[in-house]
Formats: C-alpha cells, sequence, structure tokens
C-alpha cells in the first residue's frame, strides 16, 4: 500500500512539472508570433514592459514624429516616424489614452531605414509616443494629438 | 476574401527603396458594436505584415487593432535595384493571410 502511494505520489509530481514546463513555454512561442499580452496591456509602460522587456524609456530629441495638431476623424491619424539615431531595430507607436496603447511595432533590418509611416486610430486627444530601440537602448518622444471625433466606435 | 488585397507600389531613389502599401482589411478591434443588432462586432485586425527582399527580411511589421481600417505602411531600405521583387504578406487574428509580390519601379 505505501509503495503505491508513493508511486501515485512521483506520478502526479511528474505529470505537475511537465505541465509547468510546457506552461513556461506556450507564452513564449506565442510571444515569438504574435505578442498578444503587449497588444492588450494598458498603461504605456506596461505595453513598453511587455514588449520589450523594459520600460526606462530615455527622452530623444533625435525622433521625430509627424502627426497632425488636430485630428478630425481619430479612426484615421497619420503618423510618420523617422530619427537620426543609429542601428535602429525597431520602431513602436503608442498612443497614450487609447485602451490600449501599442498600435503596432516595426522591426527593421540592418538595411531599412530608420522610418515608418502608417496610419492609426486615436481615441481622444492623447500624446502620441514613439519608441525607438537603438543599439539595445530605448528612446522615446511623443507629440500631442487632438481629436474631435474618436477612433475607437462608440 | 484573401485574394489581391495588397495594394503595394515600390521605387527606387538614389539607392533607396520606398514602399508603400495599402492592405484592404476592416481592422475589427472587438470594441465596435453593431448599430443594427446591438452586438460586438468580433475583433478581425492584422497581426503581422512581412516585407521580403530576395528572401531577406526588411520590415516585420507587428500590428494591433488599433491601426486603421485599409492599413497603410511606408518604409524605406538600401540595397535593392530597379526591377528587383519584393514579397509582401500579412496574416490576421482570424488566421487568413495573402501574399503579394510587386517589382521595384
Amino acid at each position: 500500500m505505501k509503495r503505491r502511494t508513493l508511486l501515485k505520489g512521483t506520478l502526479t509530481a511528474g505529470v505537475a512539472s511537465v505541465a509547468a514546463a510546457a506552461g513556461l513555454l506556450v507564452p513564449q512561442m506565442v510571444l515569438a508570433a504574435w505578442p498578444k499580452a503587449a497588444f492588450t496591456a494598458k498603461g504605456v509602460d506596461n505595453a513598453v514592459k511587455s514588449l520589450m522587456g523594459d520600460s526606462s524609456l530615455a527622452d530623444s530629441s533625435a525622433i521625430k514624429i509627424k502627426a497632425p495638431a488636430i485630428a478630425e476623424n481619430g479612426a484615421v491619424v497619420n503618423i510618420a516616424v523617422a530619427t537620426s539615431l543609429k542601428s535602429v531595430s525597431s520602431i513602436s507607436i503608442l498612443v497614450d489614452k487609447n485602451a490600449s496603447p501599442l498600435t503596432s511595432s516595426f522591426n527593421l533590418s540592418s538595411v531599412t531605414e530608420p522610418f515608418i509611416k502608417t496610419r492609426v486610430k486615436v481615441a481622444k486627444t492623447s500624446s502620441v509616443i514613439a519608441v525607438v530601440k537603438s543599439g539595445g537602448k530605448l528612446y522615446k518622444a511623443s507629440r500631442e494629438v487632438k481629436v474631435t471625433i474618436g477612433g475607437c466606435g462608440g | 476574401m484573401a485574394s489581391n488585397t495588397i495594394r503595394p507600389r515600390a521605387w527606387v531613389d538614389g539607392g533607396v527603396t520606398t514602399i508603400k502599401m495599402i492592405i484592404n482589411h476592416p481592422m475589427e478591434t472587438g470594441i465596435r458594436k453593431d448599430k443594427a443588432t446591438g452586438k460586438k462586432i468580433p475583433a478581425h485586425y492584422i497581426e503581422t505584415v512581412q516585407v521580403k527582399h530576395n528572401d531577406k527580411v526588411v520590415l516585420d511589421a507587428l500590428l494591433g487593432p488599433a491601426v486603421s481600417k485599409n492599413p497603410f505602411i511606408q518604409c524605406k531600405f538600401k540595397g535593392a535595384v530597379k526591377g528587383d521583387a519584393l514579397k509582401i504578406s500579412w496574416a490576421d487574428s482570424k488566421g487568413e493571410s495573402d501574399t503579394k509580390e510587386v517589382k521595384i519601379g
């Protein structure tokens, strides 16, 4: 009887550790494909931390954001980000007051110029933040966009 | 769906290739409600867009539902010449995808 209990005990422990290992593996695999946690995170800090693993951002005047000062239609706001920083590996665009601030993140190759232009939705008047990863460090710049009609339904 | 959804343009000027594209896609956030039924419209948005030049990835974009309907993306890269082919592909939250090749003009 004792032996059986022991066997049972080890078996359950074995199964648990396998499950734990699988549990650890799965989120990483998902992350590699599409970082859902970063795209659903609330708050700029959480989103950046979830995406980059670090939320210490240094302000940089070398990042230029081109965005309208007043956007009549928040559903379509033109945003262009360019920077003179060297060896840029990614550019991310966040909108502070959106339910989930992270809108998009662009991973650049070594031959890609540090320039991105796209269109995003802005729920209400908010600052648009560009996060640039350059030489392994994170830099940011922001710009206020006033919105007359929100871009997230409602 | 998923046929001819990508409208790209690419050209080279002074060694730098510029790519502009518009992808036809609803980019539903999952928050919006259908006014007639009052039900939420399920989320449906592009998650990844990739641009390849000679099998080398030049842009790997991660998009969220906060990117506007019919996403527009413009980027630039060095190292291509006129006549080279670029391969653009996207995949969305419902597992749909599309790929298109464009010649640099």
